[in-house]
């Protein structure tokens, strides 16, 4: 199995295709954080006019926290493209390749190969996550320095700079979970095709509908919005609120994590029973 | 003792929404023999083939792998097969000796001499750490036996090994496979939709057209024995076909479109006559069509007209 795997991850890190989504990142980010950085002051004004009249607002608001949840908030719809990008192309790049017939015409059963392609999928998800965490945290810190980490959301909440770490750190987690769906979801549709394009369009287009759907306030809609998988992707945001609603995080968890196990478990049947005529 | 039968299929059949691609196939390869088998473009070959490496999962009927069925969880049979079918396909972006890394580990034997070893075989050794991208079509072709021939299978199967390739290619790769079967105990499969090719290479084989067995044998006694392709009309088929199939008179029969198609010497075509009139079957034609050869050539130029 391990040695399954490490052929799994080295194809895939040995593609130039798999480097596309951490190049996006590593562009959209700093571009970003310099531009923050360029008008800082302007923006620091912008967002403290309608509170400056009862609070007195003292210290570094324009932080490298405040900065990693802005970019988190901005992003966070377009990260599950550039997941799709990697997890889409796992089983329908073998088939555009026409290497399904070396890989699976040996001793080694197809459930394991899966299994492989899976982890592999879900690793490549944890690694566009970790960098761009790491990315976005680290220039950020760097080029705005740290402090209390102010929220302009539904409320406004200030998160005392000795808690946005953790805080931020198990946001960026949770995004990691809510994207492994996504991945779960383009790792089928992989499986279903034989090019990697139609991955990346169907996920894209189930994101697309769903977030529709989630949106439009029709009673239809709000009915069936809680067995979306899209209602849950937010999960992260949980952690920039006061006091931290727990108890929603972990259902979310428990959601997103049965949508992935079935979304595996329906490729599994699939895959196991395809004839592969690539 | 091994059995002398290292590959087997029962009533093979795979059929494609409402298209039969293989029927009731029945083939058996022996130990150490050069099988070929034969049939025009779209017979069924590489279906068949795709059946025998598990790619594709029979509709009815079963395959036996050294005596051991093939099925979705027992693929143990598969360790003793090295496979090529169809295009000679691989990672491009790989390197040839990354590409046999990853398939000899599937085998769950990855050794750097065993590699070194089916390159030189190959004569792609001073080219193995180029990546595939740069190969020409004879070179990946070269790769692809190379990769059947990892951890020393008893079996090889290759699907229309000397497709696309030049002349010096094909030349190269039809004396590879004679120095595979003269040198070691190695059963090689090998499919083709040339006669030639497989008169020149082959020791036993089967012919195979719109996904029947035609016949089966030792390819020296097939072409020179005067087998010949009888065709019988009779109103009373399914009978007449009974009759035929437990006589032991033909080496194969089937019903094609309104005649029964028998595959059978010559000096035996009087003693099947008398058998289906004793049976009181009415036999409105029996006509001996042709040699072997003759019929041969004319479903594959029957099929490359169209």
């Amino acid at each position: 199995m391990k040695t399954i795997l490490g052929n799994e991850i080295l194809k895939t890190s040995f593609k130039w295709r798999s480097y596309i989504s951490f190049l996006a990142i590593a562009i959209v980010v700093p571009l970003v954080e310099i531009a923050l950085k360029l008008q800082g002051t302007n923006m620091e004004r912008g967002m403290t006019r309608g509170l400056s009249q009862d609070f007195l607002f003292l210290g570094n608001i324009l932080n490298g926290y405040f900065v990693t949840q802005m970019i988190m908030n901005a992003l966070w719809i377009h990260v599950p493209f550039l997941v799709t990008l990697g997890a889409g192309d796992q089983l329908a790049g073998e088939a555009t390749a026409g290497t399904f017939r070396l890989l699976l015409t040996r001793p080694a059963s197809r459930s394991r190969i899966l299994l492989a392609k899976y982890a592999t999928t879900l690793l490549y998800a944890l690694a566009l996550v970790a960098f761009m965490a790491v990315l976005t945290l680290g220039l950020g810190v760097l080029l705005f320095g740290t402090g209390d980490l102010l929220i302009f959301g539904r409320t406004f909440v200030v998160v005392a700079e000795s808690e946005a770490l953790w805080r931020i750190g198990i946001a960026f987690a949770l995004a990691t979970w809510g994207m492994w769906t996504v991945a779960s979801l383009a790792f089928l549709f992989s499986s279903l095709v034989e090019n990697g394009i139609g991955p990346l369009i169907g996920t894209m287009a189930v994101i697309i509908v769903f977030y529709i759907i989630s949106n439009v306030p029709a009673d239809l809609f709000t009915a069936i919005k809680p067995y979306l998988f899209t209602s849950y992707l937010d999960l992260w945001q949980r952690m920039f609120e006061d006091p931290i609603p727990w108890n929603e995080v972990l259902h979310s968890v428990y959601v997103l994590g049965a949508f992935s196990i079935g979304f595996y478990v329906v490729t599994w049947y699939i895959f196991l029973r395809k004839d592969i005529l690539s | 003792m091994d059995d002398p039968i290292v590959l087997r299929t029962y009533g093979l059949a795979k059929r494609y929404r409402r298209r039969w691609a293989v029927r009731n196939l029945d083939l058996q390869v022996r130990r150490g023999e050069v099988f070929g088998f034969l049939g025009p473009n779209g017979a069924g070959k590489s279906t068949t083939i795709r059946m025998l490496l598990s790619l594709i999962r029979p509709t009815e009927g079963r395959v036996e792998l050294f005596g051991n069925p093939l099925t979705r969880r027992q693929r143990t049979g598969l360790r003793k097969i090295g496979g090529l079918v169809e295009r000679p396909d691989f990672y491009l972006y790989l390197s040839a000796r990354r590409n046999l890394e990853i398939i000899a580990s599937l085998r769950g034997d990855n050794s750097a001499s065993d590699i070194a070893r089916v390159l030189e075989t190959v004569g792609l050794s001073a080219r193995a750490h180029d990546k595939v991208k740069t190969y020409s079509h004879g070179m990946k072709q070269r790769l692809g036996i190379a990769q059947a021939l990892l951890g020393s299978p008893e079996l090889i199967i290759l699907d229309e090994p000397t497709s696309g390739l030049d002349p010096q290619g094909i030349k190269e790769v039809r004396e590879l496979i004679q120095k595979l079967s003269s040198e070691g105990r190695m059963t090689i499969f090998l499919s083709s939709h040339l006669l030639s090719e497989i008169e020149q290479t082959a020791t036993s084989m089967a012919i195979i057209n719109q996904g029947r067995l035609v016949v089966q044998g030792r390819v020296a006694e097939l072409l020179a024995s005067g087998e010949n392709i009888v065709h019988i009309e009779t109103p009373m088929a399914d009978n007449a076909l009974a009759i035929i199939a437990s006589s032991g008179l033909a080496t194969s029969a089937h019903v094609v479109g309104p005649v029964i198609e028998c595959s059978m010497p010559r000096e035996r075509v009087a003693d099947l006559n008398r058998l289906l009139v004793q049976a009181n079957i009415p036999v409105h034609a029996l006509v001996p069509k042709r040699s072997l050869e003759e019929y041969f050539l004319s479903i594959t130029e029957g099929a490359s007209e169209q």
